[in-house]
């Protein structure tokens, strides 16, 4: 039997190479699929709150649909339906047919999901805004873009950022989910590690102490984040 | 789209529902009876117990719930068939199945999130009316029985039905270790039909059912727990 420190060495026959490597395409592709969802989620919640009746109601679409069916079945449908629209889009073009990598699949895949998530939580945020200072602000001329960027967008923040930092939790986790269409990511290279040394127990505790730490990392930049962000407001304690 | 493969298969969704539903409530119902303790030793225990539950939650909510699967199913599964003598004993059968292992997956999963709600909603419940049952000579354990744990189940009560709609939502993880669940069920039919979008298609539709049962349900639960003039 080997040792642990044989089995999780960097180079092979170990397999902490493959397990960090794993590591670094889960955070690539949780890092774009949190900035595809927070494009999506912030223009979703302007959308809602501003738009017209249709797209007021193909977002409430979008957002209920995506909240009721599980991601994991979200996730094989937006793949096959994505990649498909896709190569049908080319070949009506007259293009080739084309095979998505698996990073930026998963991006878009996981980042489409999270968009609707975020978008509550946007909306939610914008309507936390105290409506005195939007009045303010257009008795005084703004126009609404330079009212959002100077006033609404920087009060809504501190309200968005626990649920956004609840999001971002989520989208790294989710992405232990794309193991299961076959991405190359941590989970993946852990499961394969664990099938051919049949060292189950050391890979699933190697690999959720990798997700752990990166959770833990996060929760710390969140922390600092907000109290930068609140750092005009009055203390309550 | 083509439909015709449904009637053959419905049999088997039937039992896949009926399978999804035994994992959520079987999970819910021993995840809350760890939940509790859980919240209540964080806000009132001494401090080993407290930093225990603390450090559990955390762990719980910090990796992703499908490496905690496997990591019980592949590797304590792995440890039981070294036991010697247990393929002789009546417990083997049980071990060899997929679903226990599930179950205490998931179990576990909703112990670390609902006890981080419950630490909240036991915090949440005025000091008042803790020292007004004191005061008329309830015991401790009267006091959670008869105030504090009714309360403060009513304060969380729709936060923790979101909880379940959520665990609802991760079942289907538990097809990646061999339980025919819905989803499970689901990508069957997609191995023997050679269609991709049907059957994920009604997979989804029966998930967006049961949540709509659940949230009419739950509904009618907190309906029915409100104390008048509140």
């Amino acid at each position: 039997m080997n040792s642990v420190f044989d089995l999780l060495a960097l180079q092979p026959p170990g397999w902490g190479g493959a397990l960090l490597r794993g590591l670094v395409s889960t955070i690539q592709i949780a890092l774009g699929a949190y900035a595809l969802g927070l494009c999506i989620g912030f223009f979703g919640a302007l959308g809602k709150i501003y738009g017209g009746p249709v797209l007021r109601w193909s977002l409430e679409f979008y957002t209920t649909l995506i909240r009721a069916v599980p991601e994991l079945v979200l996730i094989l449908l937006l793949y096959y339906a994505g990649t498909d629209l896709l190569n049908a889009v080319l070949t009506s073009l007259g293009f080739e047919r084309v095979e998505i990598s698996g990073l930026w699949a998963g991006i878009y895949v996981i980042g489409f999901v999270q968009g609707a998530y975020s978008t509550e939580v946007f909306r939610g945020a914008l309507n936390a805004v105290p409506r005195q200072q939007i009045e303010a602000a257009q008795s005084i001329g703004m126009s609404p873009i330079l009212m959002h960027r100077r006033i609404i967008i920087p009060l809504m923040l501190p309200f968005a950022l626990p649920g956004l930092a609840n999001l971002w939790l989520i989208t790294t986790k989710d992405t232990a989910l794309l193991a299961v269409v076959g991405f190359s990511e941590l989970a993946l290279e852990t499961r394969q590690a664990a099938g051919a040394t049949k060292e189950y127990l050391t890979f699933y505790l190697a690999a959720g102490a990798l997700y752990l730490a990166l959770t833990l990392v996060s929760t710390l930049l969140f922390s600092l984040l907000e109290r930068r962000l609140r750092r005009g407001e009055a203390k309550v304690h | 789209m083509v439909w015709d493969w449904l009637p053959e298969y419905a049999p088997r969704f039937a039992e896949g529902i009926w399978l999804t539903l035994q994992l959520l409530g079987l999970s819910i119902f021993f995840g809350m009876m760890l939940a509790v303790p859980i919240g209540l030793v964080q806000v009132t225990g001494p401090w080993p117990l407290a930093w225990a539950a603390r450090a559990f939650c955390t762990v719980i909510r910090g990796t992703p719930l499908l490496i905690q699967l496997w990591l019980v199913y592949y590797g304590l599964g792995s440890l039981f068939p070294s036991i010697p003598g247990i393929r002789e004993t009546m417990i083997w059968s049980f071990l060899r199945d997929a679903f226990p292992y599930a179950v205490f997956a998931f179990t576990l999963s909703v112990a670390g999130y609902e006890g981080e709600i419950m630490r909240g909603a036991f915090k949440g419940v005025p000091k008042g009316e803790l020292e007004a049952a004191r005061a008329i000579g309830m015991s401790p354990l009267q006091v959670l029985r008869r105030v504090w744990l009714p309360r403060a189940l009513q304060n969380v009560f729709p936060t923790l039905a979101g909880e379940f709609i959520l665990t609802l939502k991760a079942t289907p993880l538990a097809a990646t270790i061999t339980v025919f669940e819905v989803y499970g069920v689901g990508s069957i039919v997609r191995q023997e039909t050679y269609r991709v979008y049907e059957p994920l298609l009604f997979v989804a539709a029966i998930y967006v059912f049961l949540t709509l049962c659940l949230v009419v349900l739950f509904r009618f639960l907190e309906n029915r727990r409100k104390i008048p003039n509140t």
